[in-house]
């Protein structure tokens, strides 16, 4: 029963994903026809200045840049359809392999940045529900609050500026010591600060959205038999009160993935981290289509995608979601 | 009193932590004695020699048939003595080295050269570099070791254009450049391999042990990116790097430090103002020369360089002192600008803006945006200009919204090489390469320098060569395409303790992986 709601749940979501997924290359390639920047300037970088116009010509139409825009998409989802996602400008190299050598390192940094404010989200979240009114829950939710209009770049070079350059604690930027040395120990000092702002950047939305589902659950009648019975407050509320409270939070983690995306886009921008989203901005600059819609497609599929997994632990974990 | 079982508890500890950086890093961590780390703030797009990549030589990865020794002499590398010409000019022939390997383990040979000159030719393979070798017309395998580019016109420069780098054959399999693998994967003949590239982070090259010159005594060279010049000086200061390039200014803080010296490189690198032909005010000659007495070449240098730069008057630098005219100057002398001007029918108008015909004397400069050097230089000149009554409007924009106004508005242009003057001043200053592109964009037109910029490259008479870029220079003073500002003065700061520099003149292109301090890292040592 549970396992067939999954199934018609994956596939209702896959039919609405793939004209999604078609619409948003399709924009992309409109975006980048009306932008200002001219491919042609990338690929030659300085030797512009001494080249002849016939041989600029030339080259134009070598590279397919003189064709028009549908001309050019129609090309690229030939391509993309029969696996060949095209030949990266910005980079020299195939789109295939700039997001396998990048998109693990995207993925650390998103993955650590999501497990980091979960478990504290929870953690959080659990103190100041527990203890509404107390000096915890009141510094917690006054500093959440202002947090919520925080953008995250300048949340970025806050922690540069505090942790790297005031306090030079940890490294401002990259993945690794100057001389290439210092293995799993230095990336994952170089990871603390990034990966930390992605969290407290998502944090806000996480720790008042479980506080609140927190204090209603434990007004409800079966705590209130809990505690009745006499059960220690820890069991009452990890136990009585807490699972209730997830299935809403869960449901935010997976609405807040967006945010998370953007989020890494602009963590990775100010940490020089060499990740799928750093590549994105170059490739917005310099018009290198192949690039920017393999990344946009990644970036949407991982949304419809965390949105999709966040429903499907939501039926998991409760049982009256599939009974409507 | 320290405990000895505390200090060899603590030691056990400084072991096991040693050991635990060991495992965890792959490589294997060489001496620092044999290991140079530079910061560089640009990074190439790619390292391929056909795609652009150090098109004036000195790679570090690839060799070229010939390359510069510190006078900028043409040496043989790859060829085995100097490129020699037919007697008409139009045929080199160039015997090649023997016994060169790639990086690959593949041998080197006549049919490598072939396949990469070819390739570069090839419009389906759409070089960047292609509209720079112009003049040839065919390369051919003519011997076991020898082959022949054959020229379409006679072209005395044309070894200065055998420093590309040479790819393995095997490599070259036809089609569009921009997806080939040597891109990023770099095969090579030169003193270092690429072990590692790391985008927007560092490249880490290693000695090649089978050079032909001999195995480079630095066994690693990293070269780390660092865009930010107050970030890099930072890290130069915490002695994060051996060496980087920084602004001037930047660089004189190092100057008193123990332990570091600031190299100051004369370079052919000029700052100037183009004054396109077709406007009807920078195309009167009179502005054109008032413009260059009025300007304070000096001043500026002092005041917004640190002193570090020449005074330019036209696109040969002083550095190239064979074909230098010392004569070809400008003294700065706004008395006598105004002088040109009223002679010229330039008279003040009410508002201090002169007048002729009733049009005022006034156009627009643009500059690249992002370039600080060309905003200051852009400021510097309208103030100047102002002065003697002519009003200058800036424009900072982007070079694709600057190129199609090139031929009605001024633009603050660089560029430039120490090489021959040919390869400066042809495509800037001859009437064939008005509106072609960036080349020429005034559309300047002389028919004494043209006839000059003719001889130069047709002459194999290096006497012959050098009476007619002076001639030109000459008439560059009288008939003045453009307000030439300066030549940069390219500075680097160096950690003491290595030997091999030698001081060289910069081009415009320079850094860590081209011309600059480093250009004979070969050759260095501990």
């Amino acid at each position: 029963m549970r396992l067939r709601a999954l199934r018609r749940m994956a596939l209702v979501r896959l039919a609405v994903a793939v004209p999604l997924l078609l619409a948003v290359s399709a924009v992309v390639f409109l975006l980048g026809a009306a932008s200002p920047f001219d491919p042609i300037y990338q690929y030659y970088g300085t030797r512009i200045f001494t080249a002849a116009e016939a041989d600029v010509a030339r080259t134009r139409e070598a590279l397919g840049l003189d064709e028009p825009v549908w001309r050019q998409y129609l090309d690229w989802l030939h391509g993309a359809i029969t696996g060949d996602w095209g030949i990266s400008r910005t980079f020299g190299q195939p789109v295939a392999e700039v997001v396998a050598q990048r998109l693990p390192w995207t993925l650390l940094l998103a993955g650590a940045g999501l497990a980091l404010a979960v478990l504290i989200a929870l953690a959080l979240g659990i103190i100041t529900a527990w203890r509404p009114g107390g000096w915890v829950d009141r510094a917690v939710v006054a500093v959440a609050h202002s947090l919520e209009g925080l953008p995250t770049f300048l949340l970025g070079l806050g922690a540069i500026a505090a942790f790297a350059v005031a306090l030079p604690l940890l490294p401002a930027g990259g993945v690794s010591d100057g001389t290439g040395q210092g293995g799993v120990a230095a990336t994952l000092r170089h990871l603390a600060l990034p990966a930390l702002v992605l969290a407290v950047a998502q944090l806000p939305w996480l720790i008042l959205t479980l506080r609140q589902q927190l204090l209603v659950s434990l007004a409800d009648d079966h705590v209130t038999a809990a505690r009745a019975r006499g059960l220690p407050e820890r069991t009452v509320v990890l136990r009585h009160g807490l699972p209730v409270a997830l299935l809403p939070f869960v449901t935010t983690v997976g609405t807040r993935l967006p945010e998370l995306v953007t989020g890494v886009v602009l963590v990775e921008e100010v940490f020089s981290w060499p990740g799928v989203a750093e590549a994105m901005v170059k490739a917005g600059l310099s018009v290198d289509y192949p690039l920017l819609v393999a990344l946009t497609l990644l970036a949407t599929a991982a949304v419809l995608a965390g949105n999709l997994l966040a429903d499907m632990a939501v039926v998991l974990l409760d049982p009256r979601t599939v009974r409507r | 009193m320290r405990s000895p079982l505390r200090s060899l508890s603590r030691s056990l500890v400084a072991l096991a932590v040693g050991l635990g950086a060991l495992t965890a890093c792959s490589a294997s961590d060489e001496p620092a004695g044999d290991s140079l780390v530079l910061a560089d703030p640009y990074e190439d797009d790619t390292l391929n020699p056909l795609m652009g990549f150090a098109e004036d030589g000195m790679s570090k990865i690839f060799d070229g048939l010939v390359t510069h020794d510190a006078q900028r002499k043409v040496v043989p590398a790859l060829a085995a003595e100097a490129p020699k010409p037919s007697q008409d000019g139009l045929t080199w022939t160039v015997r090649l080295r023997s016994g060169v390997v790639f990086h690959d383990g593949s041998t080197f040979g006549p049919e490598d050269v072939v396949a990469t000159y070819r390739t570069l030719l090839d419009p389906a393979a759409a070089s960047p570099l292609a509209s720079s070798y112009q003049m040839l017309k065919e390369v051919r395998q003519t011997g076991p070791d020898t082959v022949e580019f054959r020229l379409r016109h006679q072209y005395a420069p044309f070894p200065h254009k055998l420093v590309l780098g040479i790819v393995p054959s095997e490599k070259l399999t036809g089609g569009p450049l921009e997806s080939s693998p040597l891109n990023t994967r770099p095969v090579g003949t030169g003193p270092y391999r690429l072990a590692e590239w790391r985008r927007g982070e560092r490249l880490v090259l290693t000695a090649n042990e089978r050079y032909w010159g001999g195995a480079p005594a630095i066994k690693r060279v990293t070269v780390l990116f660092v865009p930010d010049d107050n970030t890099r000086a930072q890290r130069m200061r915490r002695g994060d790097f051996d060496g980087t390039v920084l602004p001037p200014a930047l660089a004189g803080t190092f100057a008193r430090r123990d332990g570091m010296t600031v190299h100051g490189h004369d370079s052919a690198d000029y700052r100037g103002v183009m004054l396109p032909q077709k406007h009807p005010v920078t195309g009167d000659l009179a502005i054109r020369r008032a413009l260059n007495f009025a300007v304070n070449r000096e001043g500026m240098i002092k005041a917004l360089l640190a002193g570090r730069g020449t005074p330019a008057y036209t696109p040969v630098p002083p550095a190239l002192r064979e074909y230098a005219d010392p004569g070809a100057v400008f003294r700065f002398d706004p008395d006598e600008a105004a002088r040109i001007l009223d002679a010229g029918g330039w008279r003040t108008g009410p508002d201090g803006i002169r007048v002729k015909d009733g049009r005022q004397a006034r156009f627009t400069l643009m500059y690249p945006a992002g370039d600080s050097v060309r905003k200051m230089l852009a400021d510097a000149f309208a103030s100047d200009a102002g002065r003697v009554g002519i009003k200058v409007d800036l424009a900072g924009l982007g070079w694709d919204a600057i190129e199609p106004r090139m031929d009605r508005d001024a633009v603050l242009m660089g560029g430039g090489t120490p090489l021959d003057p040919d390869l400066v001043a042809h495509g800037l200053l001859h009437s064939s390469r008005a509106e072609d592109g960036f080349n020429n964009p005034g559309s300047y037109r002389d028919e004494v320098v043209d006839k000059a910029l003719e001889r130069g490259r047709a002459s194999l008479d290096p006497s012959e060569r050098a009476d007619a870029y002076r001639t030109m220079q000459r008439r560059l003073i009288e008939n003045p395409p453009w307000v030439f500002l300066v030549f940069l003065e390219h500075t680097y700061v160096m950690r003491d303790g290595w030997s091999g520099y030698q001081p060289v003149v910069d081009p415009h292109v320079h850094g860590v992986l081209t011309w600059g301090p480093w250009w004979n890292l070969e050759k260095w040592r501990r």
